[in-house]
C-alpha cells in the first residue's frame, strides 16, 4: 500500500506521519482477580456492606473487576486491626521494621511488569509510564524509607522520633500504586500502622499489593486497605482511632478534611491541587524547554497535581515556542494505554473526561485560541487530545482552575518581575518550572516563586529522597526526604 | 500636697505606631486588691485586619535581612528587655501580685530572646538538606518563612508565653500579629515600646489587646494569615481549625486546658522554628 501523505502545508517531516506504527501492545498478564474484598488484619475480608462496585478500564470502558464497597463498620474493623497491631509493630526494633520494607521493595521489583500492566489497565496511563516511572519509583520509596526505620534518631537534630499510632491515608487515582508507596512507606518506617483507602476508580493495584504484604510476612493489621468512594473516605477521616490523616487529592476535599478534623487534635497532612507556572525565558534552550513543557503537561494525561498547566513565555520568544510546541504536539501518540508507543493514554474516568471538556469549553467561550493536533482517538474508552490554548489571560477559568487533563494554557510576560507576579497569582503553590541558561536567575526565581517544588530546566522529576509538597492552598506537609519523615512521627 | 504622677495610657503596637483600638472601646484592669490601674484597648476585627496589613508590608524587607542581621536585632531586643527588666517585672506583678515570680519570668524571657538570636543563622543548615536523587540533578531543600503568623498568647506567663510564641516565628523570618493575655496585658504593652527601640523593623511584630471572642474568627479566617500559633481551649481550637480550613492555614495549637511549662527550655528551639517554615525543594540538572 503506498504511503499516504496527509495534508501538511508546513511540509515538516513528522515522525510517524508517513507510516502507521504497528500496534505494540504489552501482553504480560496482569493477573487481575474478578473480585476484590477488603484487606483487613492481613486477610482478604468480604465487606460487611455486602456490596461491590465495578472497576472500569478507561482504555476501553470495559469492566475489569469488582471492588468491595467498605462501609463504616468495615472501616471500623480496619481501624480495630490497625490499633491492635500498633503496640507490637511500634515496639519492633527499627532495623527489623526496615527489613520488612526492604522485602516489600524487592517483591514489588520482582513483579514490576505484572503490576505495571495492571496499573495501565486499571488507570489508563501509558504502559511506558507505569513501567518506567510508577513502578520503579514506588519500589524506590519502600527501599528509601526502609533505611530510615533504624535511623530515626538522626532525622531531627538533638531529638528522636516516636510513632503517632494508627494513620488514616487516602490516595488519589492519578498514581495509584506510587501514592500508596508514598503514604505507606514513611508511615511504617516510623512505626505507625495504617488504614489506607485507594481512589474508587483505581483500587486494583492496591489490592494486588496486599499479596505482596502477605508474601513479605508483614504482621497482620499493620497495613489495612479499605476500598470505596467518598463515603468510605469520610469514614476513614472521621474515625476516632486515627492519630493522623494523610490525604492526597483535591483542594476542596482537603479543606473539608481540615474542617472536619477541627478540635480533634489529630495530625493532618494534605497534598492538594496545583496550577503550576512553567516559565520560559528568552535565553532558554528552546528545544529543550519544549520537551520539558510537553513532559510538564502531557505526562500522565495531565493528571498530575504539579502539572505545568500555565506556560509563561517571555514575549520575545513566544512565537517560536508556540510554533515548536505545536509541531512537537503533532508527534504525540494518543491511544491504547497498553501500546508501548503511546504517549498519552486514556483519561481516568468518564467523570474526569467531562470535567476536562467543560473547562476546555469555558476556554473557548472566554475567547482563548485553541490548538489540537489531528489525532484519531479510539472509539471506545475515555480519551482527550492534547490541547493548547493561546491568548489566555489570568482571569480565564482555564488559567485559574485545576484542569487535571492534557490542556495547556499559554501566557506571556516581559520581565522576570512580571513572571513572578503572574506565577504567584493563584491560591495554589505546589510547583513551578524555570527555563533559562542563567544560573543566578534560576536561584533568584526559585526564591521568589511561592511553590514547594521548583524544577529548573527540567520538569516532573520525583525521587524518594526529595521532599514533595505545597505552599498555600496546595496543602501542607512533605512527602519524601527527612522532611517528609517528620510528618509521620512525634518529635520527642 | 504630694505630686500627682502622670499615668501612662496603654496602647497597642501596629506597624510601628502606637494605636488605641479603632473601636474606641477599652476595658479596665485592676490590681489584685481591686484598685483601678488603667484602661486597655479592646481591639476588634478591624484592628486585626490593619495589623495584618502592617505585617504584610513588613514581610518582604524582613526576609531580605541577612540571617546574621536578624540575629543581631533579636539580641538587641534582649538588651532592651534587660535594661527595662525591673519595669517589665512590675508590669506583671501589678496585676498578679507576685513580684518574685514576675522577676523569674522576665529573666527567662530575656534568656529566650538571646537563645533565638543565636538560631537565625543556624536553623537553615539543620533543617534544609541536599538530597541524593537517583538522576543527574543537584537537588536541595531550603526553608522559607510562611508569611504572616497569627498568635494567640496564653493567659498565664503573659510575657514569657507571648515571647516564646513570637520569637520562633520571627526567627524563621515571618511577621507576626499577636493577641496578648487579656487578664495581664501590661507586659505586652510595654513589650511594644521595647520592640520599637530594638531595631526590629516596624510591622514585623504587631501586638493587640482585648477579648479573644471578638477576634478569634478573624485570626482563623483571614486570607493573608498563613499560619496560626495559639494557646486555645478545645472550643477555640475547633473554631480555629474550622476557620483555618477556608485557606488551609497551618495551625500549631496548644491545649489551653493543660498549660505548657513556659520556663522549660523544651518550649524553645529548633522544633518551634520549624513549625513556621515551608520547605522548598529545587531541582537543577547537572550537565556540562
Amino acid at each position: 500500500m503506498p504511503a499516504k501523505r496527509p495534508k501538511n502545508p508546513a511540509r515538516e517531516l513528522l515522525f510517524g506521519d508517513l507510516w502507521e506504527f504497528d500496534p505494540a501492545p504489552e501482553t504480560a498478564p496482569a493477573h487481575i482477580a474478578p473480585r476484590y474484598d477488603l484487606f483487613i488484619n492481613g486477610k482478604s475480608t468480604p465487606p460487611k456492606s455486602k456490596k461491590w462496585f465495578d472497576s472500569i478500564s478507561p482504555g476501553d470502558g470495559k469492566k475489569i473487576s469488582e471492588i468491595a464497597l467498605a462501609n463504616e463498620a468495615d472501616v471500623d474493623a480496619a481501624y480495630a486491626a490497625a490499633a491492635a497491631a500498633f503496640p507490637k509493630w511500634s515496639a519492633t526494633p527499627g532495623a527489623e521494621r526496615g527489613k520488612f520494607l526492604y522485602r516489600i521493595a524487592r517483591l514489588l521489583q520482582d513483579r514490576s511488569r505484572e503490576f505495571a500492566v495492571a496499573e495501565t489497565i486499571d488507570g489508563g496511563k501509558p504502559i511506558r509510564e507505569s513501567r518506567d516511572f510508577d513502578l520503579p519509583v514506588a519500589a524506590a520509596h519502600f527501599f528509601y524509607h526502609a533505611g530510615w526505620a533504624d535511623k530515626l534518631a538522626f532525622a531531627a537534630p538533638g531529638r528522636t522520633l516516636a510513632p503517632l499510632g494508627v494513620v488514616g491515608q487516602i490516595i488519589p487515582w492519578n498514581f495509584p500504586l506510587l501514592m500508596l508507596a508514598w503514604k505507606i512507606a514513611p508511615a511504617l518506617a516510623c512505626g505507625n500502622t495504617v488504614v489506607l483507602k485507594p481512589a474508587e476508580t483505581t483500587s486494583v493495584t492496591a489490592m494486588k499489593f496486599c499479596s505482596i504484604l502477605q508474601d513479605a510476612g508483614l504482621p497482620p493489621g499493620v497495613v489495612n486497605i479499605v476500598t470505596g468512594a467518598g463515603d468510605t473516605g469520610a469514614a476513614v477521616v472521621k474515625h476516632p482511632a486515627a492519630a493522623k490523616i494523610a490525604f492526597t487529592g483535591s483542594t476542596p476535599v482537603g479543606k473539608w478534611i481540615q474542617h472536619t478534623l477541627a478540635g480533634t487534635d489529630k495530625r493532618l497532612t494534605l497534598e492538594l491541587g496545583g496550577k503550576a507556572a512553567n516559565i520560559v525565558f528568552e535565553d532558554a534552550t528552546i528545544d529543550q524547554a519544549v520537551e520539558g513543557i510537553v513532559n510538564g503537561i502531557f505526562f500522565n494525561q495531565g493528571h498530575v497535581c504539579c502539572a505545568g498547566s500555565r506556560l509563561l513565555v517571555q514575549e520575545s520568544v513566544a512565537a517560536e515556542v508556540l510554533k515548536k510546541l505545536k509541531l512537537r504536539m503533532r508527534h504525540l501518540r494518543v491511544g491504547d494505554p497498553l501500546d508501548k508507543n503511546t504517549d498519552i493514554g486514556a483519561i481516568n474516568s468518564r467523570k474526569q473526561l467531562e470535567k476536562i471538556r467543560d473547562l476546555v469549553g469555558s476556554g473557548l467561550q472566554e475567547g482563548a485560541e485553541i490548538f489540537q493536533p489531528d489525532c484519531r482517538l479510539p472509539s471506545r474508552g475515555f480519551y482527550f487530545p492534547p490541547t493548547l490554548f493561546s491568548g489566555v489571560s489570568l482571569s480565564h477559568r482555564i488559567a485559574r482552575e485545576e484542569i487535571f487533563g492534557p490542556v495547556l494554557s499559554i501566557l506571556t510576560f516581559r520581565t522576570p518581575e512580571e513572571a513572578v507576579e503572574k506565577a504567584n497569582n493563584t491560591p495554589y503553590g505546589l510547583s513551578a518550572g524555570i527555563w533559562t541558561d542563567k544560573g543566578s536567575r534560576i536561584l533568584d526565581m526559585a526564591a521568589k516563586l511561592k511553590a514547594g517544588v521548583i524544577w529548573a530546566n527540567t520538569y516532573n522529576k520525583f525521587d524518594p529522597a526529595s521532599p514533595f509538597g505545597g505552599f498555600k492552598e496546595s496543602g501542607f506537609g512533605r512527602e519524601g526526604g527527612k522532611q517528609g519523615l517528620l510528618d509521620y512521627a512525634k518529635i520527642v | 500636697m504630694s505630686r500627682l504622677p502622670v499615668s501612662k495610657t496603654p496602647k497597642c503596637l501596629v506597624g510601628g505606631s502606637f494605636i488605641r483600638s479603632e473601636s474606641g472601646r477599652v476595658y479596665p484592669i485592676a490590681s489584685p486588691s481591686g484598685e483601678f490601674l488603667c484602661n486597655i484597648p479592646l481591639c476588634t476585627r478591624k484592628d486585626v485586619r490593619n495589623a495584618v496589613e502592617a505585617a504584610a508590608k513588613a514581610g518582604p524587607a524582613w526576609i531580605k535581612r541577612s540571617a546574621y542581621n536578624r540575629g543581631q536585632i533579636l539580641y538587641r531586643l534582649a538588651e532592651m528587655l534587660e535594661s527595662r527588666s525591673e519595669e517589665l517585672a512590675g508590669s506583671i506583678s501589678t496585676t498578679t501580685g507576685d513580684h518574685p515570680a514576675a522577676r523569674r519570668e522576665i529573666d527567662a524571657a530575656i534568656d529566650r530572646a538571646v537563645h533565638y538570636a543565636g538560631w537565625t543563622d543556624k536553623f537553615e543548615a539543620l533543617l534544609g538538606s541536599v538530597n541524593p536523587v537517583a538522576s543527574p540533578h543537584f537537588n536541595f531543600t531550603v526553608t522559607e518563612p510562611m508569611g504572616i503568623v497569627g498568635i494567640l498568647a496564653p493567659e498565664e506567663a503573659p510575657l514569657l508565653g507571648l515571647l516564646s510564641m513570637v520569637l520562633p516565628a520571627i526567627t524563621a523570618g515571618n511577621t507576626v500579629v499577636a493577641l496578648a493575655s487579656k487578664a495581664h496585658p501590661l507586659p505586652a504593652i510595654l513589650l511594644g515600646e521595647i520592640i520599637t527601640v530594638s531595631d526590629l523593623p516596624a510591622g514585623v511584630v504587631n501586638l493587640l489587646t482585648g477579648s479573644r471572642a471578638d477576634m478569634v474568627e478573624t485570626f482563623a479566617t483571614h486570607e493573608h494569615i498563613r499560619a496560626l500559633h495559639a494557646t486555645a481551649t478545645r472550643t477555640e481550637r475547633t473554631s480555629i481549625d474550622q476557620g483555618a480550613s477556608t485557606n488551609l492555614k497551618r495551625t500549631a495549637l496548644l491545649p489551653g486546658e493543660s498549660p505548657r511549662d513556659w520556663f522549660n527550655n523544651g518550649a524553645a528551639g529548633l522544633d518551634e522554628i520549624r513549625q513556621f517554615l515551608e520547605f522548598k525543594t529545587v531541582w537543577h540538572p547537572i550537565a556540562s
